[in-house]
């Protein structure tokens, strides 16, 4: 079951991007979102706030991605985060090496409601 | 350059403006590039890198065709050429890349991740990575034209 009140922080340099997944999961009915526009500026968001879920990118200037989540994994207070790694990056290599980093689970870009749907019912079920 | 290497971002440009901006474009003829000025109004310009080869990827959009397709994108009316816009170009630029990568990595060309470059104004100049022959394959919507561009070394 998700819980539709959870702390939600979108993460991506695009702010295009950021507004299409918040639209997505507002509609989906989640409300508590939160968005950031690189790794350097979200991983302290989470370390000084209580958040449940991150959607992130991977192509991102500063702190990419698969930093941010390593960084998220190696860190006491955050390894146990679910996240969802949406992307344009589609090479087979680009997605195993997500998940043997800890992704929970990853959505190549372009996408659609449902399938990011499927993925989030996949990641709390 | 070989057409091989050109088909993947057709299929990619295709299947990104449909699935994100519901938007159908229909291929028009493949044209050698002369000059340096941009076929349309923004333009999203990424470099690629990788296998011993290097170049440039191009997606250039008339004003009215990128104008809806950023509001069926965004689902509210853009009326302008504004920051949403070209914050969208560079999601569509990202996106057509990554796809047409992908399928270059199966053909044994492997590209590196890299970040677009936006740029606008009527007439202004692209700046390809090579000086290589210069591929345009233009498209057509509803709502106007646009114009993806590759060069390859």
């Amino acid at each position: 079951m998700i819980d539709m009140n959870m702390k939600v922080l979108i993460v991506d340099d695009f702010a295009t991007m950021r507004k299409i997944i918040r639209g997505i999961m507002k509609k989906l009915g989640f409300a508590n979102i939160e968005e950031a526009d690189d790794g350097s500026t979200a991983l302290p968001k989470l370390k000084s706030d209580n958040f449940d879920f991150v959607i992130s990118d991977w192509n991102m200037p500063t702190m990419n991605g698969l930093e941010f989540l390593k960084a998220i994994r190696s860190d006491d207070d955050l390894k146990g985060l679910p996240f969802l790694m949406v992307t344009a990056e589609a090479k087979k290599e680009n997605i195993v090496e997500a998940v043997k980093s800890g992704a929970n689970n990853y959505i190549v870009k372009p996408f659609t409601e449902e399938i990011l749907q499927k993925k989030l019912e996949d990641i709390f079920k | 350059m070989d057409v091989k290497f050109i088909n993947p971002f057709i299929t990619a440009t295709l299947n990104v403006l449909k699935t994100m901006a519901a938007t159908e474009a229909k291929v028009g003829k493949l044209y050698l590039k002369s000059g340096k000025k941009s076929t349309g109004d923004v333009t999203g310009l990424i470099g690629l890198a990788g296998s011993g080869k290097k170049g440039s990827f191009a997606v250039s959009f008339k004003e009215s065709c990128i104008k809806k397709i950023v509001s069926n994108m965004l689902g509210e009316e853009v009326a302008e050429l504004n920051g949403d816009v070209l914050d969208a170009v560079g999601e569509l630029t990202n996106m057509i890349s990554g796809g047409a990568r992908a399928t270059l990595a199966e053909l044994g060309i492997d590209f590196d991740m890299a970040i677009p470059t936006i740029i606008s104004g009527t007439g202004h100049e692209l700046a390809h990575i090579t000086d290589y022959p210069i591929v345009v394959v233009p498209f057509k919507t509803e709502a106007g034209e646009f114009f993806v561009e590759a060069c390859l070394k």
